[in-house]
């Protein structure tokens, strides 16, 4: 995992949209009066879609006053999670998966068709600006591994072909269908090898 | 209560325990590095693993695990000393293992338990994790490599000190111990987390490379630097204190101190009077010797009438002195003596008025409180961390008449004018039934209500009031006033205040401005009123070369506080011992055997020879004051005078907590902090 780089340029000005308040209200909504800091992680998220796919300071602080904790715990969470980004991200943020199953699958290969179209490495940024790729840990697709994830979606079954085919409809702002690259679900290459006899039926499995 | 075995012995504990404090009262040692007995538990360490049956067949962190009936423990079976060795070799992964040049050598806890509990040798060869050090002002020095994430300083920060500017970013690997953004930790308890660090990650800036802990020597006494009287222990290494660290007493200061109290300490080197001086012609001090400086007081003393003569004590003198001067003022006929030299109106019927009734530990029986004209925050930090901790208990209501101020902990700000107080009378204030509802109620009351001209009317108006919502009640007090004067609670207990046709300090002041007075004795004043009395033949006796020795016409050099062995009566009114940890510099001597001196040169010898015979004389004179440590409830009595409250602001005495005696203001340490908390105010503007 890499080290979590925080810009804290203050020159950023964060206030959340009018829409992003209403969506506050019915967030806090779901938590006890008392236990509103609850809400922290899905304002985080909320403010990171309004700040561009990233928090700045002072986003993390208009959150913090949303929910009434200290600038140093609101820190401390979004600096513990992966999904937060404390520093500016490309307009598709690349997560690629490089823990066992993936890496046993060819994650590497992904890598590679990455630097190749590019021409950046995990934790760089592309000349443009526009893509940014990140290493981390397990994203919890290991059945169809390698995966690869464009910001909120799921590409799963790469290699090298197909990480190309896919980077370059980005590059087109045309990104593929999210999913199975090779149009399987969740079961093995060959297709299913149990409860064959079952199949079909309702409650199956 | 529980019972349980550790180490095949049987104990009973009490309901709530854990099993590591099972193990403390068993006798048995459990190495621990995160676990404090004054914070929350956090668990994160591992060092404090047991074995424990029945439960799973591992070893459990015995921090966190509750005791519970019929357990058995063991605490140096093969199955624990192989866990605290595995543990301590993943605590030393990256730890750099410099201790030939850290500052916590030799009382470093990992240093420690790495011997006791640890391998022999490491198996790794890969490289360590590197950490940046971090700014976290100029008192805290940071090497955070050597950080084992015990997360102690963020749970003191939160939690006692109340500021959350600690915390831990990053995860893993990559955690980080760090103030928010880098900036200072904004607490007056700030340094505290230097004794708290484990390891040398967290340690004493000013302190960095001066000393080895095995070069001190450790003298026990007590702190000068507010009315609380903390415990400290100085060290010195010769005639030099080099650092204060905090004692334990669960009845004043727990284990904390405040960062003045810690700091303040650099000042007893600066500005030093080290040998009587004398006024000459041209209007410059010259140095001088003793007989010399004794004569030419005989001289200024002799011509003039005891009634245009008068004495002022200051903030920092101690029992013993105080008391010597009345008596030698007694025996000249002085009536004009005061101790009062901000002004304050009290002190002079019954004790219960100016003392802190409860005790500070009292704070915790309390169910509600009401703190007038006064910021604890500043004018007694680790009294506001007691404050705070019966807040975090719950059900405690708090109310300010007074300063508006970032205190750490919310309350109910019910104004800031003295009318304020009137209308707590009326049932429609909110804060009326609170106290009214509540069983033990606590008014404390700061100098900022009492050190104007109407602060005897205030006083007598809030005993009523006191009176009246049940704050004194049987077998409770709850009327606290908060001293910031160190030296002021004894003073006050020797009576140094004028008789009734003596002059109190503010009309001292006001009178020598008009040149109504000959002669001014000043035992260790320093305020700033002390500029008014250029007229009059002024004597300063005295440690620092402050405010009241650039008026003097001769100079008297004293004692500091560590110099000397004296009694200070803190703000609850319990008298403690200072013990001598150095000697004062050059010439001076401690302040009651100069009087002492004096009072043979002028032929009026007062009746002791030595410290014995003075403080023989003390108990005899004042029995309460030879209970040591011990607090003498004084009988509720009237004190105060009745009258119409009028209209002032309730401002809190104190502005700049960094800087409030002639020590701290000789302090480097102290003008750097002011420095970083006026940097910090530009950038906010």
């Amino acid at each position: 995992m890499s080290k979590t780089y925080i810009n804290t340029n203050d020159q950023f000005h964060f206030s959340f949209s009018t829409k992003a308040e209403k969506t506050i209200e019915n967030i806090l909504s779901k938590y006890p009066p008392q236990r509103k800091i609850s809400a922290v992680m899905p304002l985080l998220d909320l403010a990171q879609r309004e700040a561009g796919g990233w928090l700045p300071i002072s986003a993390l602080e208009a959150v913090a006053d949303k929910v009434g904790l200290a600038y140093m715990r609101v820190l401390e969470i979004a600096s513990f999670y992966t999904m937060y980004n404390l520093s500016p991200v490309g307009k598709w943020h690349l997560q690629i998966c490089g823990t066992t199953p993936c890496w046993l699958k060819g994650s590497d290969d992904i890598l590679n068709a990455i630097f190749d179209t590019l021409q950046i490495k995990p934790n760089e940024t592309s000349k443009t600006g526009d893509f940014t790729l990140t290493p981390v840990e397990c994203l919890g697709a290991c059945v169809n591994a390698p995966i690869l994830q464009v910001n909120d979606d799921f590409y799963e079954d790469l290699d090298y072909e197909s990480t190309k085919k896919l980077l370059e409809s980005l590059l087109k702002n045309k990104p593929l269908k999210f999913g199975s690259s090779i149009g399987r679900k969740s079961e093995p290459e060959t297709g299913t090898t149990v409860l064959l006899k079952v199949k079909g039926k309702k409650n199956a499995g | 209560m529980i019972k349980l075995t550790v180490d095949e012995k049987e104990i009973e504990v009490e309901e709530g325990c854990t099993v590591l404090q099972a193990c403390e009262i068993a006798g048995a040692e459990v190495p621990r590095f995160c676990y404090h007995d004054r914070l929350s538990i956090a668990g994160n360490c591992r060092m404090c693993l047991v074995e424990v049956k029945p439960g799973p067949p591992k070893p459990q962190a015995s921090c966190a695990l509750p005791a519970s009936n019929g357990q058995i423990i063991s605490t140096n079976s093969k199955m624990v000393k192989d866990a605290r060795k595995g543990v301590m070799e993943f605590l030393l992964i990256n730890h750099p293992l410099d201790c030939p040049i850290c500052d916590q050598g030799g009382e470093c806890d990992l240093q420690d338990q790495a011997m006791s509990f640890g391998a022999s040798k490491t198996r790794y060869i890969e490289n360590k994790r590197a950490v940046e050090e971090k700014s976290m002002g100029p008192l805290i020095k940071t090497n955070m490599t050597r950080c084992i994430h015990c997360t102690r300083c963020v749970r003191f920060s939160t939690e006692v000190a109340g500021v959350n500017d600690l915390g831990a970013l990053g995860r893993g690997e990559n955690m980080e111990i760090t103030t928010y953004l880098e900036k200072s930790i904004e607490s007056e308890l700030s340094a505290c987390v230097i004794d708290l660090c484990p390891v040398g990650a967290l340690t004493s800036k000013p302190y960095a490379f001066n000393a080895r802990p095995w070069e001190l020597t450790h003298i026990e006494t007590i702190d000068v630097m507010d009315g609380v009287g903390s415990n400290i222990r100085v060290d010195t290494r010769g005639n030099q204190v080099l650092r204060v660290l905090p004692r334990l007493n669960e009845e004043v200061n727990e284990e904390w101190i405040s960062d003045k109290t810690r700091y303040a300490i650099d000042g007893l080197k600066n500005q030093r009077l080290d040998r009587p001086y004398i006024r000459n012609k041209h209007g410059a001090l010259e140095p001088s010797d003793w007989d010399t400086a004794f004569n030419k007081i005989k001289d200024g003393l002799s011509k003039v009438p005891t009634n245009k003569v008068a004495s002022l004590v200051g903030d920092l003198v101690d029992v013993e002195s105080v008391f010597s001067l009345k008596l030698l003022l007694n025996k000249l006929g002085v009536e004009n003596l005061d101790c009062r030299i901000d002004g304050a109106e009290i002190g002079q019927d019954g004790r219960s008025g100016y003392i802190f009734n409860s005790g500070i530990s009292g704070i915790e029986n309390a169910d509600a409180l009401l703190i007038i004209g006064s910021n604890p925050r500043i004018e007694a930090p680790v009294l506001n961390a007691r404050i705070r901790k019966r807040y975090l208990k719950g059900n405690f209501p708090i109310g300010i008449i007074g300063p508006k101020s970032n205190l750490t902990y919310p309350y109910q700000y019910l104004g800031s004018n003295s009318l304020d107080i009137e209308k707590l009378k009326n049932k429609s204030n909110s804060f009326h039934k609170i106290l009214l509802k509540a069983e033990n109620p606590m008014i404390i009351v700061g100098m900022g209500a009492l050190v104007n001209d109407f602060g005897s009317i205030v006083l007598n108006f809030l005993r009523e009031l006191s009176e009246f919502f049940g704050v004194v009640q049987k077998g409770w007090n709850g009327f606290n006033v908060l001293q910031t004067a160190a030296g002021r609670t004894g003073a006050l207990d020797i009576g140094f205040t004028p008789s009734k046709k003596g002059l109190n300090a503010k009309t001292i002041f006001s009178e020598g401005e008009k040149g109504n007075l000959s002669f001014v004795w000043l035992l260790g004043v320093d305020s700033k009123d002390v500029l008014k009395l250029k007229k009059p033949f002024v004597v300063y006796q005295g440690h620092h070369g402050d405010v009241g020795a650039h008026i003097a016409d001769v100079i008297l050099p004293g004692a500091a506080y560590t110099e000397k062995s004296a009694t200070y009566v803190n703000t609850e009114g319990r008298p403690q011992l200072a013990r001598q940890a150095t000697y004062p510099p050059g010439e001076a001597k401690e302040d009651w055997k100069i009087i002492r001196a004096f009072s043979e040169y002028i032929n009026n010898k007062l009746p002791f020879d030595d410290l014995d015979g003075l403080r023989n004389k003390l108990y005899e004179d004042f029995p309460h004051l030879s209970f040591i440590d011990e607090i003498k409830k004084p009988r509720w009595s009237k004190f105060g005078t009745k009258g119409k409250l009028k209209s002032f602001e309730l401002n809190s005495t104190i502005n700049n907590f960094y800087m409030t005696c002639s020590i701290s203001r000789s302090s480097e340490t102290m003008a750097m902090c002011v420095d970083q908390l006026n940097r910090k105010k530009l950038v906010a503007e």
